[in-house]
């Protein structure tokens, strides 16, 4: 096992536990031997997950009902936890239907509520325990989609990039407290929401291998993270298209 | 569950074809993909040939992936059919455990070990997977989960161990890992000059934990049969020298190595086979005597190597592996070897290996095992290849030995019918409870199974 300087073996919560990139993360640390608390709207669900780590790492893991848009029930939820994390990823988001968003607002309300509004309140709420303790490590899984707005998900893509911007300006206060912020890009990832799609392999990830580069990056205290890490240069040149030009662009 | 529509093979990438695939997460999904029709579970795709292929339904199990109890005391382990084997060993060989029986890789799933009723180096001390297993969940033709064990529901049990999946859907199972002091293997080599030398020495290594062969199937006259015996034990705490002790688990991660573009048709040929095949004999000749191995270079050594079927080519291959009765192993593998080294078509990895008695020998119905001499060959898929194979089917017929059914991908219904006795009660049980109707692979069709 790796030395961990960084969270000694402190408990990690996952938000959006039962997602196959919150699971794989919850994995990841659990491998190194942290506890973990994975919280889920419907964590009865993941009792064979609980017991697969908890076999797998010999580390506990506690389940926790969570729904991120219960925006008045955040701070009595981190209350509830065992104990308060020495990390948190938030994997919470939804991806929705772009043609459904342009039509149905409810839908669309849903989308950036669930992508934005309650992850960022969530965060926050830790943010201010963390600062309090004057340590912690926050890991927040936004998207390359909220690095520029495409007329194909500009929906989801819009509540990414509110997400991105709040965890930079979350990085920005916290720094001098201790407090880490990490932002996570994943583009493609294999997931249950991408079975079946022909995703182009070079640019596909699958959900232990970001699990892998987001743990690499705790060690390694760094602020933006794209999974895979190609994703960089393709969001580098997608956002130096001039917007006359990319506003004609089906990309 | 999305279905997907994916161009799949065995290991040996023979043959290939386009199948309906499923990749259920739970009972819910998993009962709905089998209510699609009838259909095969498979799991890493490590089978060589048709075992886990249904064009119509194929049901990939890697999403049943949940170890999920583990008694430190008794060292049973509860895990889902799609657990792979490679997983069990990282959690638990830092404890002190390492499983009872393992195939050539670690790449396979506890479903597949079942269903194929693996066995391994140690077969002739130790038996077959299925001797460690204590019980399995299957699920039905109705959706239904029935466990099944020694003593209860015990035909399901014998039938579903070695099964090949045409009993049901290996959903859970329990079985049992021992312990080992460590993650080394003290390995012995052995040179033996021809088949004769090869045979005495496995029999007089009956108390080696593991011992296997490589055998040079392409060598001729007086060195018909020479063999590189590799003999192992697990190494004990005491037989470390100081570093290792401190961390008797912590064996070095092995470089991954990756064939990755299929090998051009004529880089495979007579005279390249045979040169690999006399350089690795004389490599093991002066290599021969007793030297430390970590247990991933040991049980593994072409784990290292991914993608390592490749190096066959687009046209892929097929495995023979026959099991031969001891009374007749000698001669039997002395025809088998002629018949090969005669036709040029060499192999690169030919293994031979003493095969035990007993009651483990073989845990199921129709598994594979039997006391005697297994020889395991690779042959590119080519026409003259695939004739050979047939000589050797016959061959094999004419000694009363029987065939590898994890292996193979083009063995005819008469030849197989005409190696095992036990295929007419396993096809009416199959009938009789509804299986036949709801579980079928692409082999299972061939063989009429």
């Amino acid at each position: 096992m790796t030395k961990d300087p960084v969270l000694e073996k402190g408990p990690v919560l996952v938000l959006g536990g039962a997602s196959d990139i919150g699971l794989a993360v919850a994995r990841r640390f659990a491998r190194e031997g942290h506890p973990i608390q994975l919280a889920a709207r419907r964590p009865e669900e993941l009792e064979t997950a609980k017991a697969d780590i908890e076999v797998r790492y010999s580390v506990p893991v506690s389940l926790h009902a969570f729904d991120a848009l219960a925006i008045h029930a955040h701070e009595h939820f981190i209350d509830t936890l065992p104990a308060l994390p020495e990390a948190v990823v938030c994997v919470v988001g939804l991806l929705g239907d772009q043609r459904e968003s342009e039509t149905d607002l409810e839908a669309a309300v849903r989308v950036m509520r669930s992508n934005f509004e309650g992850p960022a309140a969530i965060l926050g709420v830790i943010a201010n325990r963390f600062e309090a303790r004057g340590s912690g490590v926050i890991i927040g899984v936004s998207s390359v989609a909220g690095d520029r707005g495409r007329a194909t998900n500009y929906v989801y893509g819009s509540a990414k990039a509110g997400f991105t911007a709040f965890l930079s300006g979350l990085r920005n206060r916290l720094a001098k407290k201790s407090v880490h912020v990490m932002t996570v890009k994943p583009g493609f990832v294999a997931t249950r929401m991408t079975e079946g799609m022909k995703l182009p392999p070079a640019l596909t990830a699958t959900p232990e291998a970001v699990a892998d580069q987001i743990y690499a990056a705790v060690l390694k205290k760094r602020d933006v993270v794209y999974a895979k890490p190609v994703w960089r240069a393709v969001m580098g040149v997608i956002g130096a298209i001039p917007e006359p030009i990319f506003k004609k662009l089906r990309i | 569950m999305r279905e997907m529509i994916l161009k799949l093979s065995g290991w040996g990438r023979f043959p290939q074809t386009e199948c309906v695939v499923t990749r259920p997460r739970n009972i819910e999904e998993l009962r709905a993909a089998l209510a699609r029709g009838p259909g095969i579970a498979r799991g890493l795709g490590r089978s060589y040939g048709d075992s886990a292929l249904a064009p119509a339904s194929t049901i990939a199990m890697t999403g049943f992936r949940h170890m999920l109890a583990f008694d430190a005391q008794t060292g049973v382990l509860t895990a889902e059919g799609g657990v792979a084997l490679g997983d069990v060993i990282e959690s638990f060989l830092p404890r002190g455990f390492f499983p009872p029986v393992t195939p050539g890789t670690k790449h396979v799933t506890i479903g597949g070990m079942i269903a194929a009723d693996v066995h391994g180096k140690n077969h002739h001390k130790a038996g077959s997977f299925g001797a460690f297993v204590d019980w399995i969940d299957v699920m039905g033709p109705d959706g239904a989960l029935t466990r099944c064990s020694r003593t209860e529901n015990a035909d399901l049990f014998a039938q579903t161990i070695g099964g090949m999946g045409l009993t049901g859907i290996i959903v859970r199972a329990a079985f049992r890992l021992m312990r080992v002091e460590s993650g080394w293997i003290r390995q012995t080599s052995v040179a033996a000059p021809n088949l004769a030398a090869a045979m005495e020495t496995f029999e007089a290594s009956a108390d080696a934990t593991y011992s296997v062969a490589w055998i040079d199937c392409l060598a001729r006259g007086a060195d018909l049969g020479r063999s590189i015996l590799l003999l192992g034990e697990h190494a004990r705490l005491d037989e470390l020298d100081h570093p290792k002790r401190a961390a008797p688990f912590a064996t070095p991660r092995r470089r991954m190595m990756a064939a990755p573009f299929d090998a051009p048709s004529w880089a495979l040929n007579p005279w390249s086979v045979r040169a690999f095949n006399a350089l690795y004999w004389r490599r093991g000749v002066a290599g021969a005597g007793e030297r430390l191995v970590d247990w991933d270079s040991y049980f593994y050594p072409l784990d290292a190597i991914a993608d390592w079927n490749r190096i066959y080519g687009r046209r892929g291959f097929a495995q023979f592996q026959c099991v031969l009765p001891l009374e007749s192993s000698k001669a039997g593998l002395g025809e088998l070897l002629e018949a090969i080294s005669a036709s040029g078509q060499g192999s690169f990895l030919a293994v031979l290996k003493r095969m035990g008695a007993g009651a483990n020998a073989g845990a199921g119905a129709i598994s594979f095992p039997m006391e005697g001499y297994t020889l395991a060959l690779d042959f590119p898929a080519s026409p003259r290849a695939l004739a050979l194979m047939e000589r050797l089917d016959a061959i094999t017929l004419a000694h009363g030995g029987r065939f590898y059914l994890a292996k193979d991908a083009r063995m005819s219904r008469s030849t197989f019918e005409r190696s095992d006795s036990r295929i007419a009660a396993f096809r009416e049980a199959r009938e009789a409870q509804g299986f036949a109707a709801s579980f079928k692979s692409l082999q299972s069709g061939r063989l009429s199974l």
